[in-house]
């Protein structure tokens, strides 16, 4: 995959970026009267129009409660529902529909391994293998399980540079191993792991896989057959879809073997006071009712980026991520954290002088949002003994200009701190 | 009216780039860490009181010019000052950082202190400008844990 991520081929003649930015209408906002540069995707992505609208359709016309009623309305809305969960399995290329579990974000998906296939496969004595570069929602929920089951957490290393050291992952794989869980992309420094290698290393080993895609899936096209995970996650809010829904892939044959997550309605196939049994997946994991219309928002997101295409995204967003590469190291006092070979869309640095937090706020006044603080990755920090870093993250709509606009903020720092 | 330069003055500058009072304590009777989890600054206060009067005061820690030149400017005030004294300026200082943006006030009696009150233009830094002082009370009661300001 880290073929698609290459700057030069992959570029398609027909993106246009200015035609892309009228899809997605607050980007046409000022902010404190100058115009938005919008360099906090990785956080989460704006939405174009057509996901808004189906929004607003979706309440306007046929809002109703989904595997329910016989009436007409809880029948289209049951069907654009699962017709969704086809859109996910297609992006994906996921072999079938019910491997597709709808759930909150990418944080609950993890929970939800972490709680049903972890609680039955991790015991005393037993290790989960995570890397030195996952976000809290990849450290915290095993850290719960390994506590609660006396397992031990097991980290990789990673280099100055940012990357893993597969030398270590390798050798951390052991006989203890139970799982390993990693992130596609790492969320604070950028780089892109070579996760489909890593999967077939711990499979070698008998060990399965869980893929952290928040960032990865918006930026480059996921196979998760050729990638071989039993779990994949991602969150619908930066694939630019809506906030609330989330996706946890699952291979058919493990997700059947899982004990339900959540109880209540959905999920249940019959419930009596002495014993129920569950639904078939993949709702035997989505209890409650769901995020209808986030759902349907989410399938009519990556409508979108499918029609866009990932060759077309990741040869603008890769070109664009070498612009604000050499912009940024010509601002003086400018140190970018995270060089991997292979990274992408993201550009964490830390400025002689000036704290993240005030850098944050002075770029504001001019129209450039950013990320500032830890990026919810402190143990990635802590690795290369700074406090925060500012972060400019780029996504398909992202132009020279707000790179341009972000280097001249830029300077305004340097004139106030330097 | 929120311009960056009410909250950037010229000596909040100073205070970030020289911070005064900026080491351990030896004899300190109490002391006490305050943590920022929104953007990861850490401070410690030190304090040495003696018979109800703060004597002595310094700080150690990383963070943003805004919560650095903040504890500075605390240390040199509360030098000298009673407990009292020094808690009575927490929440005039804490009122004045909090304030509406264009509520008419007047926190002149708060000296040097008020460089900060171009903070109250900036809602999401005011907790940098109050790590400080949340710190300093805890310290003051000597509770010995980290105080946050979530």
């Amino acid at each position: 995959m880290s073929g698609a991520l290459r700057a030069s081929s992959a570029r398609q003649p027909e993106f246009d970026v200015y035609r892309i930015r009228e899809d997605f209408p607050v980007l046409r906002r000022q902010v404190h009267g100058k115009p938005l540069a919008y360099l906090d995707n990785a956080a989460t992505t704006q939405k174009p129009q057509a996901v808004i609208d189906a929004l607003s359709r979706y309440y306007r016309e046929f809002n109703s409660n989904v595997h329910r009623g016989v009436h007409l309305l809880s029948e289209e809305a049951t069907q654009a529902f699962e017709a969704a969960r086809e859109t996910v399995r297609r992006f994906l290329n996921a072999r079938a529909a019910q491997e597709i579990v709808f759930t909150r974000n990418a944080t609950e998906s993890i929970n939800l391994v972490a709680y049903t296939f972890g609680r039955a496969r991790v015991g005393a004595g037993d290790e989960v293998l995570i890397t030195g570069m996952e976000h809290h929602s990849n450290i915290v929920p095993w850290q719960i399980l390994c506590e609660e089951r006396g397992a031990r957490l097991r980290v990789v290393p990673i280099t100055d540079e940012g990357e893993l050291r597969l030398d270590e992952y390798e050798r951390l794989l052991g006989p203890r191993t139970k799982l390993a869980a990693v992130t596609h992309m790492s969320n604070a420094l950028g780089t892109v792991n070579p996760v489909r290698a890593m999967i077939a290393t711990a499979h070698a080993r008998g060990v399965p896989v869980l893929v952290d895609g928040s960032q990865a899936a918006y930026h480059m096209r996921v196979d998760v057959q050729e990638l071989g995970c039993e779990f994949y996650v991602m969150t619908g809010h930066k694939l630019y879809g809506p906030t609330g829904i989330g996706v946890l892939y699952g291979q058919e044959a493990v997700l059947e073997r899982m004990p339900p997550f959540l109880g209540g309605g959905d999920m249940i196939a019959e419930v009596t006071f002495e014993k129920t049994t569950y639904n078939e997946l993949p709702h035997k994991f989505e209890a409650g009712t769901p995020h209808i219309a986030g759902a349907v928002g989410l399938g009519v997101a990556l409508d979108y980026i499918t029609s866009v295409g990932f060759d077309a995204i990741a040869g603008h967003e890769q070109a664009l991520l070498a612009y604000a590469t050499a912009a940024l190291a010509r601002v003086p006092g400018v140190r970018i954290i995270g060089t991997a070979r292979e990274k992408s869309s993201i550009l964490s640095f830390v400025m002689d002088g000036a704290h993240p937090h005030d850098i944050g706020t002075i770029v504001d006044r001019e129209g450039v949002a950013i990320r500032t603080g830890h990026h919810c990755a402190q143990p990635v920090m802590r690795r290369y003994g700074i406090p925060a870093t500012a972060r400019a993250s780029l996504a398909m709509y992202n132009t020279r200009e707000e790179i341009d606009a972000l280097a001249s903020a830029l300077e305004k720092v340097r004139e106030v701190f330097c | 009216m929120s311009d960056l330069k009410d909250l950037y003055q010229e000596v909040i500058l100073d205070h970030n780039r020289h911070p005064r009072n900026y080491h351990g304590l030896d004899d300190a009777t109490q002391r006490a860490d305050g943590y920022n989890p929104l953007c990861g600054d850490r401070l410690t206060i030190y304090l040495k009181i003696e018979n109800g009067v703060i004597r002595d005061a310094s700080f150690e820690g990383s963070g943003c010019a805004i919560s650095k030149a903040s504890a500075s400017l605390l240390t040199e005030t509360v030098k000298g000052k009673s407990v009292q004294e020094a808690e009575a300026l927490f929440h005039r200082f804490h009122d004045m950082v909090t304030s509406p943006p264009d509520s008419p006030t007047d926190f002149s009696d708060l000296g040097k202190l008020s460089v900060l009150e171009g903070v109250r233009e900036f809602p999401v830094r005011v907790k940098c400008a109050s790590l400080a002082w949340h710190t300093l009370r805890s310290a003051v009661a000597a509770k010995d844990e980290t105080v946050s300001t979530e």
